[in-house]
C-alpha cells in the first residue's frame, strides 16, 4: 500500500499539471474556443473508448452497440437537467442515466453474450439501433427531431475530472482480482471456466460496466453540445468508438488515450478541408490500419512505475 | 388478397437483400471479414448503371451486364489494395479497414457527384399487371426472376466448377488448400469479383424499382443484407438466399400492419431472438468445441 502510494502521488500530480497547464494555456490565449470544443470531444471520446476497450480489449468480447448506451445516458440527463437545470440535475441525470444503461446492458448481455464473435457484435449492433428507434418513437424524447436548447452544464474542467475519474475506476477494476478473471475469459474460455471462473458472470460484469461508462459520456456530451437526436447515436457512432479502439490497440488504454487525442486533432486540422474532410480521414484511417495493423500502441501501457524501476536500475549500472 | 399483394412485395423486396446477402456470406466463409464495404459496391453499381443509361442510351439489360463486370472489377480492386496486405493480421483489423473503404467510397462518391439523391432513367416501361385485386409490376417480375436466376448460377459456379471448388476448399481450410496447389489469392479475389457482380445487379435493380439513387443508399440495406446473412446462417449460400427473403417479408409485414416507424426494430428483434435460440442461425450447425 505504501509502495504504490509513491506511484499514485506521482499520477495524481501529473493529472493535477495536465489541468493546471490547460488551464494557463487557456489563460495566455493558446487555447481559443474552438481548441477548447475539440478537447472537450476528445475527453468525451476517451471516457466512451474506454469502455468500449474493457468490453473488446479486456475481456475479449466484441460489441458494436456502445452508442446505444451513449445514448441512454445522454437522454437521461437531458430530460433530467430539462426539468432541473443546475449542477445538482446533472448529476442526478448522470446518475440514472448510468443506472438505466447498467439494467439494459444486463438485460442486453445475459441471452447476447453466450454469442461468440461476430454473432455477438451483431446482435448488440441489432440492441443498440433497437434502442434508437424507441427513442424516435418515444413521445417524451421528441421523436426524431430529438431534444435542444439543453442547459450548458458541462465544460472541460469536468469533463477532465471525469476522464481522470472514469479512468482511474476502469484501469483498478481491471487490475483487481475480477479484472485478472475478465482478462482471463479473454485468454482462454474453456481454460478459464476450468479453473473455476463464472465465465458468463465476468463477460457480462464488463459489459455493465462498460455501458455505464458510456452512459457518462453521453450525459457530457448532451449537456455539452446542448442538442441531441436519436441519430447520433446510430451504428455510425459505435463504429467511430470502435476505431479509437482499435486504431489505439486493442487492450491499450494509453492507446485509447493516443488515438482519441490523434483522431481529435485530425478532425480539427480537417474542418477547413471542407466536403474533402471525410475523404481524407477514411483515407488516413485505412492507411494507418494497413501500416500499424496493431493500433498506434500494441498492448504497450505507459507506467510510471516501470519508469521509475527502469530509472533506479540506471542509476544503479553507473555507480 | 392482402396478404397474396404483401408477399409479393415482400419477396421482391427480399430478393435485393438475398443478392446482398450472397456477397457478404461469401467472403465471411472464405476470409472471415465483415466486408462493410459491400453495402457501397451496390451503390457504385447503381451509379454505373445510371451513367451507362444516360450518357451511352444502353439497354437495361446491358447496363446490368456492364454494372456487375464494374463491380466485381472494383471488388477486386479494393481487395487487392485495402484487404491483401493485412491477411495475417487479427480480424478485427480488417473489419476497421473495411470500415474506412466503405467510409471512402460514400464520401469520395458525395464529393465528386453531390451528395443529392437523382433520378434513375426508366430504362424499361412500368407495367402492372392486375389479377384480380393483386397488382404485379413487371419490374418486381424482373427483380425477383432475375436474381433467381443469378442465385442458380452462382450455386451452379461454386457446385460444378473448378474454381467453385477451389473456393469451397478454402473455406474450410486455407494453409490445406494451399498445399493441394490451389492459389489461395487467385481463390479470394474470384469470390469478391462474384459477391461483387451481384451487388451490381442488385444495385441496378433497386435504381429501376425505387427510381432514386444517391451516394449513401448502400448503408442501410448494406447492414440489413449483413443481418440476413448472419440469420441463415453465415457462410451458407442458401443460409444467405432464405435470410434475405425472410428479412424483406418481415419488413413489409411490419409495415402492412401499421408499424413502419418499427419496422427496422422488427427486424433487429428477430435477430436476436433467432441468435438465442439458434447461435449459428437458421441453416447452421453448430460446431462443437473439443479441448
Amino acid at each position: 500500500m505504501k509502495k504504490n502510494l509513491k506511484y499514485n502521488a506521482i499520477w495524481l500530480g501529473i493529472a493535477v499539471l495536465g489541468w493546471v497547464l490547460i488551464n494557463v494555456f487557456e489563460g495566455v490565449g493558446i487555447i481559443d474556443q474552438f481548441a477548447e470544443n475539440t478537447l472537450v470531444l476528445i475527453g468525451i471520446n476517451i471516457i466512451l473508448a474506454t469502455g468500449l476497450n474493457l468490453i473488446i480489449g479486456f475481456s475479449g468480447q466484441f460489441s458494436l452497440g456502445h452508442a446505444g448506451f451513449m445514448a441512454l445516458g445522454a437522454y437521461a440527463a437531458a430530460l433530467v437537467t430539462q426539468a432541473i437545470p443546475t449542477e445538482g440535475g446533472f448529476v442526478l441525470g448522470t446518475v440514472i442515466g448510468m443506472l438505466l444503461a447498467g439494467v439494459v446492458a444486463l438485460i442486453i448481455g445475459i441471452p447476447t453474450l453466450r454469442l461468440k464473435g461476430d454473432y455477438l457484435a451483431i446482435a448488440t449492433m441489432g440492441a443498440a439501433e433497437i434502442i434508437r428507434i424507441i427513442l424516435v418513437n418515444l413521445k417524451i424524447t421528441n421523436g426524431p427531431a430529438g431534444l435542444y436548447g439543453l442547459p450548458q452544464l458541462a465544460n472541460w474542467s469536468l469533463v477532465y475530472i471525469l476522464v481522470v475519474v472514469t479512468t482511474i475506476f476502469t484501469v483498478n477494476f481491471i487490475h483487481s482480482r475480477n479484472g485478472r478473471a475478465i482478462l482471463s475469459v479473454r485468454e482462454d474460455e474453456i481454460a478459464a471456466e476450468s479453473m473455476g471462473i463464472n465465465t458468463t458472470k465476468f463477460k457480462v460484469a464488463a459489459f455493465v460496466f462498460g455501458g455505464m461508462t458510456a452512459a457518462i459520456g453521453g450525459a457530457l456530451h448532451a449537456n455539452y453540445i446542448q442538442t441531441i437526436a436519436p441519430n447520433d447515436f446510430g451504428i455510425m457512432e459505435s463504429i467511430n468508438i470502435l476505431i479509437i479502439v482499435v486504431m489505439g490497440g486493442i487492450g491499450s488504454m494509453t492507446g485509447t488515450f493516443a488515438a482519441a487525442a490523434l483522431l481529435g486533432i485530425l478532425d480539427m486540422i480537417l474542418q477547413g478541408f471542407g466536403a474533402l474532410r471525410m475523404v481524407l480521414y477514411s483515407l488516413a484511417l485505412i492507411l494507418i490500419m494497413i501500416f500499424r495493423p496493431k493500433g498506434l500502441l500494441g498492448t504497450w501501457e505507459f507506467s510510471v512505475k516501470r519508469l521509475f524501476n527502469r530509472n533506479k536500475k540506471k542509476a544503479k549500472e553507473g555507480a | 388478397m392482402q396478404i397474396l399483394q404483401q408477399l409479393i412485395n415482400g419477396l421482391s423486396l427480399g430478393s435485393i437483400y438475398a443478392l446482398l446477402a450472397l456477397g457478404y456470406t461469401m467472403v465471411y466463409g472464405i476470409i472471415k471479414l465483415i466486408n462493410f464495404a459491400h453495402g457501397d459496391v451496390y451503390m457504385l453499381g447503381a451509379f454505373w448503371g445510371y451513367y451507362m443509361i444516360n450518357t451511352f442510351h444502353v439497354g437495361f439489360w446491358t447496363a446490368l451486364i456492364l454494372s456487375m463486370i464494374f463491380c466485381a472489377i472494383i471488388g477486386v480492386i479494393v481487395e487487392f489494395l485495402a484487404y491483401r496486405p493485412l491477411r495475417d493480421s487479427p480480424r478485427i483489423v480488417v473489419l476497421i479497414t473495411a470500415i474506412g473503404v466503405s467510409f471512402l467510397l460514400e464520401n469520395g462518391m458525395s464529393y465528386l457527384f453531390s451528395s443529392s439523391p437523382r433520378d434513375f432513367p426508366q430504362a424499361m416501361v412500368m407495367h402492372r399487371y392486375h389479377l384480380g385485386s393483386l397488382s404485379i409490376s413487371n419490374v418486381q417480375v424482373l427483380i425477383l426472376v432475375t436474381s433467381i436466376v443469378l442465385m442458380i448460377l452462382l450455386q451452379l459456379i461454386i457446385k460444378r466448377t473448378r474454381m467453385g471448388k477451389a473456393m469451397r476448399a478454402v473455406s474450410v481450410d486455407p494453409e490445406a488448400a494451399q498445399l493441394i496447389g490451389i492459389n489461395v489469392d487467385h481463390t479470394i479475389s474470384f469470390t469478391f469479383a462474384l459477391g461483387s457482380a451481384l451487388a451490381g445487379a442488385a444495385g441496378v435493380m433497386i435504381g429501376l424499382y425505387y427510381n432514386s439513387i444517391d451516394p449513401l443508399m448502400g448503408m442501410t440495406p448494406g447492414i440489413k443484407a449483413f443481418v440476413a446473412a448472419v440469420l441463415g446462417g453465415i457462410g451458407l449460400i442458401p443460409g444467405a438466399a432464405l435470410g434475405g427473403f425472410v428479412i424483406g417479408l418481415v419488413e413489409t409485414a411490419v409495415q402492412a400492419m401499421g408499424f413502419s416507424a418499427f419496422r427496422d426494430a422488427a427486424v433487429y428483434a428477430i435477430l436476436i431472438v433467432i441468435l438465442i435460440i439458434r447461435p449459428a442461425g437458421i441453416l447452421g450447425k453448430t460446431t462443437r468445441e473439443k479441448v
